[in-house]
């Protein structure tokens, strides 16, 4: 018998197991019907290729879904349907992603690699000269250097404000509240907080400052700090929260136990052994704000040289750069070269945020502490 | 070197719940005292008090008095960080200082509490401790490495070597071997013995052999029921606690019957 | 038991210092609990008292002759919840396919860098989508615009022509889609993942598809979660400002998604707030204020859906 069945597998080339599925060729078989299908519907009413590609996988989803009832039953039918649609969503997630970083390449990279465009900012760039450069064809002058300065100054800005009082209170919440009112409040705030429109920190630092030190004087690269600190709080308040509960409590009352105080405890033990999960999530929230513009574009205003005071005058920065770059040409009637300038910033800033994220990945694997020393 | 603790009439309670009731006992100096009895009857929630560990969890607070040497330390006034220099603890699992060195581990009680102290005697400290741990030879050549690279025995060895850096008067140890396999519980077992030479040593342990084996008297807890609170049922000479208990509930709890 | 030895036992005359220190960190980290509430407070009340003369304005005291507050910051309202709302039709079902994908239906050893991937698409900043939606999407969607109002005139929404630049409120919306799919999608997957095996296991060895696996295990367990995975993508959506201040061409309410027109509350304010002074900053902060309230009540409604089921799916 045994044998018997062996060779009638051998004969057949699949098992009774395996009777009654469609043949493995279906999906070929469908695809390539469906391209032609879509390709001959598309041809009466004016063929272009993107059209072409979402008619195809629309064509060959359904018939992939009937060559299986018809080949199988339903019931596999409607899980071989929501593979494929589930794949799709996954394709079409894609779409934007790859679209957005083609353009900002495509455009940004010939601006960024424009001769000081990382050194040099928009003092005399008037519309004359970006009319000339595009009429003769020479390199796009100006640069991003005032917006990269104003984004450093107010990013750090916004860091030294945050860091402390974020750590402070997720200290307090983790180590010293005992689940009563008032970190309870604290915690139910934080919330709220995450949830504040950007613009409406933006707004709120705006008309603080106003008040504090009158209109007009009020526009400076500080108010923007106010303002993304107003937005990084929460975050970092959140994740060092979460990282400082982790720290195991064994590690706290060995602390005590050695006749440690519980401050020297908190800095000296607890903190160090969650502190690359501590910087990452800092990192994280810097890489979020470095791109906030409307809360910095209502605080700081905008400005075409570089300034360094935080404390005085209007202030650039690379999301608002981007913006007015591509709403308000230099050159109305040439807004080719603001476009490629926005573009080279929009690219440089993406290269920021990008390292920020690799570098808090980085962090968080390369200082964690070490599990094995032998 | 080594104190004597006395409890008089102790009461532990967590919030309204009274965990421990009525304990009143004398540990010697310079001698083993084991803790037995069943899960939850109080024995580990005792011993933190005798350092005011237990003070860590919310809601807990003693009524009676725990002389030490015949100071209270539970008098008004007292800060819980000097009891706790004077009465170390060794925990359940071993648990040493992950972003600290062997070295680092060792000095963590005098470091973290910002005491300054020459390299010289830094060293010398971190020896003589390593050396009364019984871990100097296996580790003397790596001591900068991360103390969480060592074996699970080694890493309650330096958690003990830890402790009696900071020079205490008592050692307590909640179940210090529980985590470990059977050959690096030999090891801890040995050095317990050899620390009673300096130190008040008292342990918690579910493992009646090792009580047996390593302690001069032996206390047993127990509960009458769940919700009730934890007591001291027997307190003697080991061997009496073993071959001839005076209490119904300890010989059947020595004997194996529950527990 | 003299008192001296108790001094010199347990009262370390060192270990006076180290208990003031204590005292001390944990006030300052205490005061920075306080910083935040304060903080709180000071935006809650600086955008009630400046927005108080624009709610409270009666006719003719409003800048640009608007009869009330509300007759300007109502359809800006309306215009506000149609982009957000339409946002969420969009990234919906494709960031739950996504998340599904990623949790359920990837090689297992592709669904981590297919995780980054799609973190990569949050960490792109706004005002670059807005820049992407103005000078590519919009371009790109003019075509179906035509087709729309050639073919589908009669439906309201899209009726009276199309915008030839493809600056639209759906075109916005497209580009808020975008946006809030990776939020809505790592919410989603958290909670896909922590499904109990037991549960899917259960399914599968009754014979049932991955599908049926899916429909019958994960989705009754990750309900809850992706409600208020989805509240948490519109609270985004509705205070999303550079997306929209640079995609749409803003003007009157239409309720048309093809043509030109419409406005939302955070891009007006983004657009006009730099020139404003006066009632007119009065406006647009109090315009502000209605943003903050609604993204509240937005916020609060997920956190309350996520707390109430937090027992039975784990996604807290």
């Amino acid at each position: 018998m045994t044998t018997n069945v062996k060779t009638d597998l051998e004969n057949k080339g699949r098992s009774r197991l395996t009777v009654g599925q469609k043949p493995r060729w279906t999906w070929a078989a469908c695809l390539a019907g469906s391209a032609v299908v879509a390709a001959a519907v598309l041809a009466l009413i004016g063929f272009n290729v993107a059209g072409w590609a979402v008619l195809t996988a629309v064509l060959y989803v359904a018939s992939m879904y009937v060559s299986t009832v018809v080949l199988e039953n339903r019931r596999k039918a409607t899980n071989g349907l929501w593979t494929n649609l589930v794949f799709g969503a996954f394709v079409i997630a894609l779409l934007p992603l790859v679209s957005v970083l083609w353009t900002v390449l495509s455009i940004g990279l010939p601006g960024l690699l424009a001769p000081g465009f990382l050194a040099s900012d928009m003092l005399g760039i008037t519309g004359a000269v970006d009319q000339q450069s595009v009429n003769e064809g020479t390199s796009v002058l100006g640069g991003v250097a005032h917006a990269l300065v104003g984004s450093l100054l107010i990013t750090i800005g916004a860091t030294v404000i945050s860091v402390p009082i974020g750590l402070l209170t997720s200290i307090y919440l983790v180590e010293y509240s005992r689940g009563g009112f008032f970190s309870k409040a604290i915690t139910f705030f934080v919330d709220v907080m995450t949830g504040i429109p950007s613009i409406v920190a933006g707004l709120f630092a705006a008309g603080l400052m106003m008040t504090l030190v009158g209109p007009g004087t009020n526009v400076m690269g500080f108010s923007a700090v106010l303002a993304l600190s107003v937005l990084m709080i929460p975050v970092v308040v959140r994740s060092t929260e979460e990282m400082l509960r982790v720290v195991p409590n064994e590690l706290r009352e060995a602390s005590y136990a050695l006749g440690v105080r519980k401050w020297r405890t908190i800095l000296r033990v607890v903190i160090p052994t969650s502190i690359s999960g501590i910087a990452s999530g800092v990192t994280l929230a810097i890489a979020r704000v470095i791109g906030e513009t409307a809360p910095i574009l209502v605080t700081a205003g905008v400005a075409i040289q570089t300034n360094w005071n935080l404390f005085q005058d209007w202030m650039m920065s690379l999301p608002v750069y981007i913006y007015r770059q591509m709403m308000f040409p230099t050159a109305p009637s040439a807004p080719d070269a603001s476009e490629q300038r926005a573009w080279a910033a929009a690219l440089v800033l993406i290269i920021i945020v990008m390292l920020l994220n690799l570098l808090a990945r980085f962090i968080a694997k390369a200082f964690a502490p070490k599990k094995s020393g032998r | 070197m080594s104190k004597r603790i006395d409890a008089i009439d102790l009461n532990v309670y967590y919030g309204k719940f009274r965990a421990v009731a009525d304990v009143d006992i004398t540990i010697e100096p310079k001698s083993v005292t084991a803790f037995i009895g069943p899960s939850g009857c109080g024995k580990t929630t005792f011993l933190r008090t005798l350092n005011r560990m237990h003070e860590v969890l919310p809601g807990a607070h003693v009524e009676g008095k725990l002389l030490l040497d015949g100071d209270d330390i539970y008098a008004p006034g007292v800060d819980p960080v000097a009891v706790r220099s004077n009465v170390g603890m060794v925990f359940q699992r071993p648990n040493p200082f992950p972003t600290m060195t062997i070295r680092e581990n060792v000095l963590a009680g005098l470091k973290l509490n910002g005491q300054r102290i020459s390299k010289g005697d830094a060293d010398a400290v971190v020896e003589k401790s390593l050396r009364g741990a019984n871990l100097w030879q296996e580790v003397k050549d790596r001591l900068e490495k991360p103390g969480s690279g060592l074996s699970g025995g080694q890493q309650q060895r330096l958690c003990i070597a830890r402790t009696i850096a900071v020079e205490p008067e008592v050692i307590l140890m909640d179940e210090p071997c529980s985590a470990l396999d059977p050959i690096s519980t030999l090891a801890v077992e040995d050095l317990i013995s050899e620390l009673k030479e300096q130190y008040t040593v008292v342990i918690v342990t579910h493992n009646m052999q090792q009580a047996a084996r390593v302690s001069d008297k032996t206390a047993f807890f127990n509960i009458a029921g769940t919700g009730k609170p934890g007591k001291l049922i027997e307190y003697a000479e080991t061997s009496q606690i073993f071959n001839n208990p005076q209490e119904k509930s300890t010989e059947d709890y020595v004997s194996g019957r529950f527990g | 038991m003299t008192t001296t030895t108790q001094q010199s036992a347990l009262h370390d005359p060192k270990s006076a210092g180290g208990r003031a220190g204590d005292k001390i960190f944990s006030g300052i980290a205490l005061t920075a609990g306080i910083v935040i509430l304060a903080i709180l407070a000071f935006v809650a009340l600086y955008l009630v008292v400046e927005s108080l003369p624009a709610l409270t304005a009666g006719e003719g005291e409003l800048t640009n002759g608007k009869t009330s507050f509300w007759s300007y910051v109502g359809p800006m309202m309306v215009g506000t919840l149609i982009a957000s709302g339409v946002a969420l039709l969009l990234a919906t079902p494709v960031a739950v396919g996504v998340a599904l994908f990623i949790s359920h239906y990837s090689p297992k050893h592709l669904s981590q860098p297919i995780g980054y991937v799609i973190d990569l698409l949050a960490a792109i900043p706004s005002v670059v989508y807005g820049a992407w939606g103005m000078t590519f999407l919009g371009p790109l969607l003019v075509p179906a615009y035509r087709w729309l109002s050639e073919n589908a005139g009669w439906i309201p929404i899209f009726a009276g022509g199309y915008s030839q630049t493809g600056r639209t409120l759906f075109t916005a919306s497209v580009v808020l889609a975008v946006m809030v799919l990776p939020i809505i999608t790592s919410m989603c997957r958290e909670i896909f993942v922590q499904t109990p095996k037991l549960h899917e296991e259960a399914a599968l060895a009754l014979g049932a598809t991955r599908w049926e696996m899916v429909k019958m295990a994960v989705f009754p367990f990750a309900r809850a979660g992706i409600v208020s995975a989805v509240m948490l993508g519109l609270g985004r959506a509705l205070g999303e400002t550079m997306a929209v201040a640079l995609v749409l061409s803003p003007g009157v309410l239409s309720a048309n998604l093809i043509s030109a027109g419409n406005q939302t509350i955070p891009a007006e304010i983004a657009l006009n707030f730099p020139e404003a002074f006066g009632m007119r900053q009065n406006e647009l902060i109090a315009a502000g204020l209605v943003l903050f309230v609604i993204t509240l009540v937005v916020n609060m409604i997920a956190r309350w859906i996520v707390s109430r089921h937090k027992e039975f799916s784990g996604a807290n």
